[in-house]
């Protein structure tokens, strides 16, 4: 393991005479390159979207299931003496961490999008809201409907079950198919530069013939293409991660009323992720480019 | 050394070479001849593991070639010179560079040789060509680099296919006393020519066996020449 590192560091530095005996191939190098980059911009991106809404679904995950509504809808007279029984039985209720009925300007906000800022909230019939903020052992939704429901006829209990789940699925969802894309990604890298290996392999076959004629093995003959190709890759990814961050540095900042679509990118130590892709890029040409050279040479009379 | 025992090599279905038996001894000085199309150039390549026979045995340094890997041909190779008649370099390294081909990749450090690689330069005449690309030789300057690129290693064959076909008389004399002189190093040398004459001018300068092949089949040359 210890020599690892030492032969990574050998293998970048190269054997400058060894490098010199395969001739520099200009159609297989841009391809490379352009292939390398573009792929490492696209992964950048689906792994901004999958970080993006593995966020999503942690938040909607988290914090909307440790809150609920109590709708209260009774006669006008009544109101007021349903929120407060309403109250008295949350306040004996085991899991329930805090409950307050939301005041008369929070609600105006709540139906402003909808309705206007000059809504007459005084003279419609808007049912009280409650929010319920759970413990972190939950209470048991059920229970507390048959209380209310015994107690507080006019309350009805939404713990968000129904409208969270499919959002935190979609989300899970798309999460996974932005990892998924990144190894979809990461096999359309290796089979383009398996084509541009065997193209360059088959255009020096001459070279090839030539190297063995003077007793070059195999591997050295192999080591000089996959080394080629590898940093190629490398560069050509690192040129792409670099074009995508500065793209997603540019896309706008993380708003709530722009929801998803402005929260798309990296926080914090997620940068770091970015230095990964240009080694993963050239892993994958490494192992591309070996298998081929290693088939091809075989192949080779 | 080389030995070839019973082989036959056949190609497309039909049989090139038939039951042929050889040993290359060490220092000793081969001569194959045959029309064109006799498998002289098959002989050769059998002789330095690029084929495999169908049928007999090739000995390559006590090796079975069979039984050898990539790896061990090309370990091989490094202990035989080959001279192809279109000589094959690489076009994008200077001539001096690929003289030094066979150093390159066994390794070797380049500095240390660089004192032999001139040597070697000189003694085939082509110091003032060094940093002359391929293309730019003449057919005699080519095969005396090939010969150079040959016998850089200091192997202990050289086998050399139609050295002489593309250059002149003057040329052809020049190449034959440089590998008699090899010869005389010690070296076993093996030069596949139709060039007869060629044959009787190094016969009266080295004890040369001379090998015909005929009909697929090879046999010692007969006192004509």
């Amino acid at each position: 393991m210890t020599r690892a590192p030492a032969r990574i560091v050998e293998f970048i530095m190269g054997d400058a005479q060894a490098d010199r005996c395969v001739p520099p191939t200009g159609f297989t190098a841009s391809l490379t390159l352009f292939s390398a980059a573009a792929m490492a911009f696209l992964a950048v991106f689906a792994l901004a979207l999958s970080l993006a809404t593995g966020r999503l679904a942690d938040r909607w995950g988290s914090e909307l299931a440790r809150s609920s509504t109590i709708r209260i809808s009774a006669p006008e007279g009544q109101l007021a003496a349903q929120t407060e029984a309403a109250l008295r039985v949350l306040e004996t209720t085991s899991g329930v961490a805090s409950a307050r009925a939301l005041g008369h300007d929070e609600q105006r906000d709540l139906l402003e999008p909808w309705f206007g800022p000059d809504l007459p909230l005084d003279t419609l019939p808007i049912p009280q809201l409650i929010e319920v903020v759970e413990a972190e052992d939950g209470f048991d939704p059920d229970g507390l409907r048959l209380r209310l429901a015994a107690e507080v006829p006019g309350a009805v209990l939404d713990d968000h079950t129904r409208w969270r789940r499919p959002l935190v699925e979609a989300a899970t969802r798309l999460r996974t198919l932005g990892l998924f894309s990144i190894l979809i990604i990461g096999g359309a890298t290796a089979a383009m530069i398996t084509l541009a290996a065997n193209a360059a392999l088959a255009a020096n076959a001459q070279v090839i013939s030539v190297l063995r004629l003077v007793g070059a093995r195999d591997r050295y003959i192999a080591q000089a293409f996959v080394r080629r190709f590898t940093l190629r890759a490398l560069i050509g990814a690192g040129v792409g991660v670099v074009i995508a961050a500065v793209a997603i540095l540019l896309l706008p900042a993380a708003q709530d009323a722009g929801g998803f679509l402005t929260g798309l990118g990296f926080q914090g130590l997620q940068w770091l992720w970015l230095f990964v892709i240009p080694p993963l890029a050239a892993a994958v040409a490494f192992a591309a480019t070996q298998a081929a050279a290693v088939k091809t040479l075989k192949d080779m009379p | 050394m080389i030995e070839l025992e019973n082989v036959a090599y056949s190609y497309g279905g039909g049989e090139l070479l038939s039951d042929i038996s050889l040993t290359l001894q060490a220092g000793s000085f081969h001569f194959l001849t045959g029309p064109s199309g006799a498998g002289k150039t098959t002989l050769l390549k059998l002789c330095y593991g690029a084929l495999v026979p169908t049928a007999g045995h090739v000995t390559l340094f006590g090796a079975d070639r069979r039984e050898m890997d990539r790896d061990d041909i090309a370990m091989a190779r490094r202990r035989i010179g080959v001279v192809h008649q279109d000589c094959q370099f690489l076009d994008h390294l200077s001539v001096n560079d690929n003289i030094a081909l066979p150093l390159i990749v066994s390794g070797r450090d380049l500095l240390a040789e660089s004192a032999n690689l001139n040597e070697l330069m000189t003694w085939v005449g082509l110091k003032e060509r060094a940093t002359a690309m391929p293309p730019e030789l003449s057919g005699g300057e080519r095969q005396r680099a090939a010969l150079a690129r040959a016998i850089i290693m200091s192997p202990d064959a050289i086998l050399a296919d139609e050295p002489t076909g593309n250059v002149d008389w003057e040329m052809s004399q020049r190449l034959l006393r440089l590998l008699i002189e090899l010869n005389r190093m010690g070296k076993t040398i093996m030069v596949a020519t139709h060039d007869l004459a060629l044959i009787r001018a190094a016969k009266s300068h080295v004890q040369a066996r001379v090998l015909r092949i005929s009909n697929r089949r090879l046999q010692l040359a007969g006192a004509d020449l």
